[in-house]
């Protein structure tokens, strides 16, 4: 509508950045989708990403976020496919949760390689937390208890049964030889704030979600974690010991990314990624980051678009080996 | 004492000429977003965030700007309800029940003065209680597991049958016509797609808003279309506005009342306004000795639900800010203000940034004596708007209807939906079985099926689970009570003999 209204600076705008090339950023106002209702970690990423893409200067607009929730994300997959797969001026929010879906086949036949993956710039360490007042201590301790009496341990997500963060307690009994996956009492409530309400009422005995989740209430001492799914220890939370360390080899992050539609040109695809590169760098960003319980996770261009193959495919073959999809 | 001199730091931030502008302007957006049907309060306040940003407003000028107008559309969500028999929000839906036949009875400025009272009284004592009681009421939530949850909404379902008093079984048809729509979309518990067709548009289930706009708002364009504009009910006449003395003083037990219980319900997490003033009207309408005027135009019956959402809204803000678990709809669009804002709610907020949580509260004050005065003596403004023809109202609130649903996913579909739920409701209309519950039924089914779930996952599928804690067991015998009672309480209250054309084709 603006590009109407505006005809004549749309169309400097638009020679200009003939005349320049791709390398001087994007021009035009923007759409950024995030598949969910106004809240969510979607939403965030569009919103916080948008507002530093425009206030340090690589977008010349505003970047108009829109929220089109439905089917976990499968309603704006669905739209971007089928109906703006050329367009070159729209990103669309993405997660972990997005890989896991369709790696899970829940977008109703979509593929991963329907959409070209931009880059992720930062990601939510997994982890597994129980009440402070807890007996449990580590994280092999919470799985022996699960390994001697299924029934006696109860777990909360913020995602729902066969989601990310099911998963993530899945692959811990994985690596320790548990495999009756049906007895693990699972129970998906809405957000990982509620998880943990449930778990320091007691209802539940640990609860399985993202850092961002919990960091309010590990600082009032509601909560201990008992392992974070990182390679390393997430700097700021030193005390809390990896999976790995404690002899548990799993890695579970929830990263933050964008995808655009499929049919747009190498060169916009580069400029999405070039954009995204500098907010990575940005201090806006940095702090954005340290405020959510982010940790540092770049990864743009072909090297994200890999990676997110990687996942999808290892997610689809342990979901097929735990039982989750057949 | 510290927390009024907290308060008075507060007031300090609140009471600048330019945030006070804000929570003015603030107020009057958010009346005018509640008042206008399809434009639910978390709409608008998601619509009004870029804009906080593009002024390049502070956290608590921002806090402040939204939050005013959340508490502004839960003020103006009333206005569509009296004057339209339209809720303009969720929360509103149940103020349509004695809100509109009072104003058809020629007392519309009496209810909109009425019920702008109430919901002042609600909201002002729940920001005090917010303030007071915040950090010790954010235990509650660690309090409500699933089995508690679960009797909770069994009390709202198990009172239910009484909103319709002259016909319980359409009622009770009604909600279950509710129960079944609730169950489209993605199952909570297990991921799987239920009763969509494979329609990805159904995954994430029906919003209530689709269901409030088409059922109440497009079946009424059905109605006028019909009668050729004869017998719209649309087109109340707004008389003279005065102060309705006597109806505030005799209603006060209930709006405090209400406010008590809309509050706590507020409070628990999932619960949220509508709960609140669900709950706030039935209680009152079973503890009240003489209820037959319910459903007629009885003031109560404006000032409960008034009341308790108002209070809800204000409740909603204690898990929001304490624990970072959003109550509602608009307060998760408000979590993610804040987080965007680097602010992250939880245990420590009250102690880390006190400016930010005491300035709020203060705005929140100052915010609810402008809507006072906004929505007593200035209502007619509002008003007005709604106050055109028929014929010219009807398509502008079918318009903006349109726009607001589309705004909610981008989707034509839902307006698809939408115009389907239009053609459901001038059906049910006709057939005469009430609206309402079915929109409850939506709005509370979910939650409820989720809890049972959840119960039966932790227990191991054992049913005890259920009643297993006082505070269960407490729910579950005013559930009973609340279910059986009104069917003893009927032999001893003479109802006065009501003439419906429909009751003997009934059987």
């Amino acid at each position: 509508m603006s590009k109407v209204r505006l005809g004549s600076a749309g169309l400097a705008a638009a020679l200009l950045s003939l005349g320049l090339g791709a390398g001087t950023g994007v021009t035009h106002a923007a759409e950024c989708i995030a598949p969910a209702n106004p809240g969510g970690g979607w939403d965030f990423t569009c919103r916080s990403i948008g507002k530093i893409m425009y206030d340090i200067g690589v977008v010349e607009d505003p970047i108009q976020v829109t929220n089109m929730a439905g089917g976990g994300g499968g309603l704006a997959f669905t739209h971007v496919v089928s109906e703006r797969a050329d367009d070159a001026e729209l990103i669309v929010a993405a997660s972990s949760a997005t890989a896991t879906r369709l790696a899970q086949n829940a977008y109703g036949g979509m593929t991963a390689d329907q959409v070209r993956f931009v880059g992720a710039i930062g990601a939510d360490p997994g982890v597994i937390v129980v009440a402070d007042d807890s007996p449990i201590q580590t994280l092999p301790e919470l799985l022996d208890a699960v390994k001697a009496d299924p029934a006696s341990v109860a777990f909360a997500g913020g995602s729902a049964v066969g989601g990310f963060d099911h998963l993530k307690v899945l692959m811990a009994l994985d690596r320790v030889g548990f495999s009756d996956i049906t007895s693990v009492k699972y129970i998906g409530v809405d957000g990982g704030a509620d998880a943990v309400t449930q778990t320091v009422g007691g209802f539940t005995q640990a609860m399985t979600g993202d850092m961002s989740e919990i960091v309010g209430f590990l600082k009032s001492g509601d909560v201990r974690a008992v392992a974070v799914l990182t390679e390393e220890r997430v700097p700021g939370f030193d005390d809390i010991p990896t999976a790995k360390e404690q002899g548990i080899d799993v890695v579970a992050v929830n990263w933050r990314g964008l995808y655009v539609p499929k049919d747009i040109s190498d060169e916009d695809y580069q400029k999405w990624a070039d954009a995204l590169q500098t907010v990575a760098d940005s201090p806006e960003w940095a702090e954005q980051m340290e405020a959510n319980g982010l940790a540092p996770f770049t990864r743009v261009g072909s090297d994200f678009q890999n990676y997110v193959d990687e996942v999808v495919a290892e997610i689809n073959q342990m979901s097929k080996d735990i039982g989750v999809i057949q | 004492m510290e927390t009024f001199s907290l308060l008075a730091d507060g007031f300090a931030v609140a009471l600048n000429p330019f945030t006070l502008m804000l929570a003015v302007a603030g107020c009057i957006i958010g009346t005018m977003v509640g008042a206008l049907p399809g434009l639910g309060p978390s709409n608008g306040v998601a619509i009004l965030i870029p804009l906080a940003f593009s002024f390049g407003l502070d956290a608590t000028e921002a806090l402040i700007l939204m939050t005013s107008v959340y508490y502004g559309a839960m003020y103006g969500g009333r206005i569509s309800s009296i004057l339209l028999n339209i809720p303009g929000d969720e929360p509103a839906l149940m103020t349509t029940l004695d809100g509109y036949p009072m104003a058809k009875a020629g007392r519309a400025s009496d209810a909109l003065v009425l019920s702008g009272v109430a919901s002042f009284v609600g909201a002002f004592l729940a920001t005090i209680g917010l303030m007071l009681l915040a950090p010790m009421l954010a235990q509650v939530a660690f309090l409500f597991g699933p089995a508690e949850y679960f009797a909770l909404y069994l009390l709202a379902f198990s009172t239910l049958g009484g909103i319709a008093s002259n016909n319980q079984r359409k009622a009770a048809l009604a909600a279950c016509i509710g129960l079944a729509i609730a169950m489209i979309g993605l199952d909570n518990s297990s991921g799987m797609p239920r009763l969509t067709g494979g329609n990805m548009h159904l995954m994430d289930g029906v919003d209530f808003l689709v269901a409030i706009v088409g059922l109440f708002a497009v079946s009424e364009v059905f109605i006028f279309i019909e009668s050729h504009g004869k017998s719209s009910a649309i087109g109340v006449k707004i008389d003279k506005i005065t102060i309705p003395v006597k109806d505030i003083v005799r209603t006060s037990g209930t709006m405090l009342r209400s406010t008590v219980i809309g509050f706590i319900a507020g409070i628990l997490p999932g619960a949220g306004a509508s709960l609140g003033s669900f709950l706030a009207y039935m209680a009152e309408k079973s503890t009240v000795r003489d209820n037959s005027r319910f459903g007629k135009g009885d003031p109560r019956g404006v000032a409960a639900p008034e009341a308790g959402n108002n209070a809800a809204a204000g409740g909603a803000l204690v898990p929001m800010l304490t624990l970072g678990v959003p109550g509602s709809g608009t307060t998760a669009v408000l979590l993610a203000l804040l987080m965007t804002l680097n602010i992250t709610p939880g245990p420590l907020l009250f102690t880390e940034r006190p400016e930010v949580v005491w300035g709020l509260i203060a705005a929140l004050l100052i915010a609810n004596i402008v809507l006072l005065i906004l929505n007593v003596p200035m209502v007619r403004i509002f008003v007005k708007v709604l106050s055109v023809p028929p014929g010219v109202l009807l398509p502008g609130v079918t318009m903006v209807s349109f726009v607001g649903i589309y705004s909610l996913s981008g989707s034509s579909f839902d307006l698809l939906l939408m115009i389907a739920f239009g053609v459901l409701g001038y059906l049910l209309r006709k057939l005469d079985v009430p609206t309402v519950p079915i929109i409850l039924g939506i709005l509370l089914g979910n939650h409820m099926e989720d809890s049972l779930r959840r119960a039966m996952v932790l227990s191991g599928g054992d049913w005890q689970y259920l009643y297993s804690s006082k505070i269960a067991i407490g729910l579950w015998i005013a559930a009973i009570v609340g279910f059986i009672a009104p069917l003893f309480l009927k032999r001893f209250i003479t109802k006065p003999s009501r003439v419906e054309p429909d009751e003997a084709s009934d059987g």
